[in-house]
């Protein structure tokens, strides 16, 4: 009897997970359908998910006419560039608060974290105006700068490092390492689960930006993905399959890489849940 | 021998950055907030002079400012419950031992959280298009009366909630996942034992025990929806009626459209308070349930 009722719950319980699958899913499909129809196929009534010829000239508008690489050389270089700067930066500071004793370590740390609630818009407008000063604005590194160093990496690989032992340091240290090197050595290498993990989330934190690359790039030719496809959407705002060729070229990255590192990310975010 | 420069040396890049770009900018940011700066300061700074509390207090009697407050605690008071509700029955549905493929669906829900949010925002401005959106034609299909989500100064905001919900929830759904991976099994072994159901394992036993993950959620999710930006300013630039006009929307056209610097870093202080009252109320409440 149990297991008659068992059977029936199953199968209602995974129909309805799979609905909610769909919803989740059905934008991206429509994205991605949408951008390979042509117009008299995107605007009929009933709409229709599949298209029934592929259409491809929306992308070659987007590339041919738009010059739409030049923004994903943009994003790519700011990324890449703010990724390896702010892993580099953030464990060599990690380092020294995981490792060595030094005066005002404390004061300096909790500093820090305090300063973890602070939301970004509070630093945009002074940062603005510095850039602007310098002579930074429209340039990568206005957007590379100000995402070089962050607190919550600073953290994270901080409380990593702790579970390296000492006695690890100590031997190099008796060898006669430079400090560091053994940085570069012996700590950096076994910091490969956590550094790949903050470094994906880098990763997605700077492709998906797009208040800070909207105030700072302000020329077109310096626009990064998102602002590109902020400023389509307000010029096409009619052409849905240009907008969905161009919606698909900048998630595909993300998804990629999302699905590559899927399990470093969901745990390290259940994590992160069940330390509060 | 233990080195006494090297950690100095280690933080120093990483501080000096911090201090330019985060430390200096937020007491900068409280004196602009203290001045008249405008575009006719942009060239020349010079011109800039102290108005002290006179920004602050033109927010008080500025409409727009207050239609903005409430837009924004209109999405957050909506959207983060709801968003919360959602999650949390993701989280029941998919930790049921009778879900096949649960790493598959756990995947497949968290997909929208990672996907870059301006694109999903164009997407879902053709999700609703009134003719020849998917939405509308499936409200006809079920009889329901059609809506001009972003045109309807009524409709504009829900429209909006409802994106974020099924961009967002995914995210605090593996949150409760792992709260709920953590209720020992031997307590719903107990109630059994003793006659509960599953409905009164579920009041009972997993609701109580979830609570401090769901105050974790409740507050960093209002956080963030606190900072509603790229929705509006992508489907409906604020509009229609400025019924969708967010805070840091307010901030950004004062500061980088009309650059009313001096006025924009006050409204930017407001929502750093804002903010600053949940972080707060977070961390009392978390050092409650530490004790």
């Amino acid at each position: 009897m149990r297991d008659d009722k068992d059977i029936g719950r199953s199968i209602w319980f995974n129909i309805l997970a799979l609905l909610g699958l769909v919803v989740t899913i059905i934008p991206f499909l429509w994205m991605l359908f949408t951008s390979v129809k042509s117009p008299e196929e995107i605007f009929v009534f009933p709409p229709k998910i599949f298209p029934k010829k592929f259409y491809f000239y929306n992308y070659v508008k987007l590339f041919k006419e738009i010059a739409f690489f030049q923004h994903f050389k943009n994003t790519f270089i700011v990324t890449i560039f703010s990724v390896l700067l702010n892993l580099f930066l953030s464990s060599l500071a990690a380092f020294a608060f995981a490792k060595y004793e030094f005066k005002g370590k404390k004061t300096i740390f909790t500093l820090l974290l305090s300063t973890m609630m602070i939301p970004g818009q509070m630093t945009m407008i002074p940062v603005f105006l510095l850039l602007k000063k310098l002579g930074l604005l429209n340039t990568y590194l206005a957007l590379i700068l100000t995402s070089a160093v962050s607190v919550y990496g600073i953290f994270l690989i901080r409380q990593f490092m702790l579970s390296i032992p000492d006695e690890l340091i100590e031997a190099a240290r008796v060898d006669g390492c430079p400090e560091f090197l053994i940085f570069i050595k012996i700590v950096l290498p076994l910091c490969k689960p956590i550094l790949s993990t903050l470094g994906i989330f880098a990763f997605m934190g700077c492709w998906n930006d797009f208040l800070w690359p909207l105030i700072v790039m302000i020329k077109k030719e310096m626009y990064t993905l998102t602002v590109a496809l902020a400023n389509l959407n307000s010029q096409y705002a009619t052409d849905y399959g240009l907008l969905m060729a161009a919606a698909t070229i900048v998630v595909l990255p993300v998804l990629i890489v999302f699905f590559i590192g899927q399990k470093f990310i969901i745990r390290s975010i259940m994590i992160s849940g069940l330390k509060e | 021998m233990k080195p006494r420069y090297a950690p100095y040396l280690f933080i120093t890049p990483a501080l000096v950055l911090l201090t330019i770009f985060l430390f200096l900018p937020v007491v900068a940011s409280f004196i602009l907030s203290l001045t008249n700066f405008d575009v006719c300061c942009l060239g020349d700074f010079i011109n800039t002079k102290f108005v002290f509390l006179q920004n602050y207090i033109r927010l008080l009697s500025d409409p727009l400012f207050w239609k903005a407050t409430k837009n924004t605690l209109y999405f957050a008071f909506v959207g983060v419950p709801l968003s919360i509700f959602v999650s949390l029955m993701a989280a029941l549905l998919l930790n049921n031992p009778l879900i096949k493929f649960r790493n598959f669906f756990r995947t497949g829900y968290f997909t929208p959280v990672v996907t870059t949010l301006v694109a999903v925002a164009v997407v879902w401005r053709w999700l609703y298009h009134p003719e020849y959106g998917p939405i509308n034609y499936f409200l006809k299909l079920l009889d329901l009366p059609t809506v001009n989500w972003l045109e309807d100064p009524r409709w504009a905001m829900p429209a909006i909630i409802i994106m974020a919900v099924w961009k967002n929830f995914g995210y605090n759904m593996v949150i409760f996942l792992a709260g709920l991976q953590a209720i020992p099994q031997s307590y719903y072994e107990a109630a059994a034992i003793d006659g509960a159901d599953e409905v009164k394992s579920f009041f009972y036993i997993t609701l109580p025990l979830l609570k401090p993950t769901t105050l974790f959620v409740f507050i960093t999710t209002t956080i963030g929806y606190l900072q509603l930006f790229a929705e509006p300013y992508i489907m409906t630039q604020g509009g229609p009626l400025n019924s969708t006009l967010s805070i840091v929307q307010y901030m950004y056209n004062h500061g980088f459209k009309f650059f009313n610097l001096g006025y924009a870093s006050a409204i930017s202080y407001v929502l750093f308070l804002m903010i600053f009252c949940f972080s707060v109320i977070q961390m009392k409440i978390g050092k409650l349930y530490e004790r």
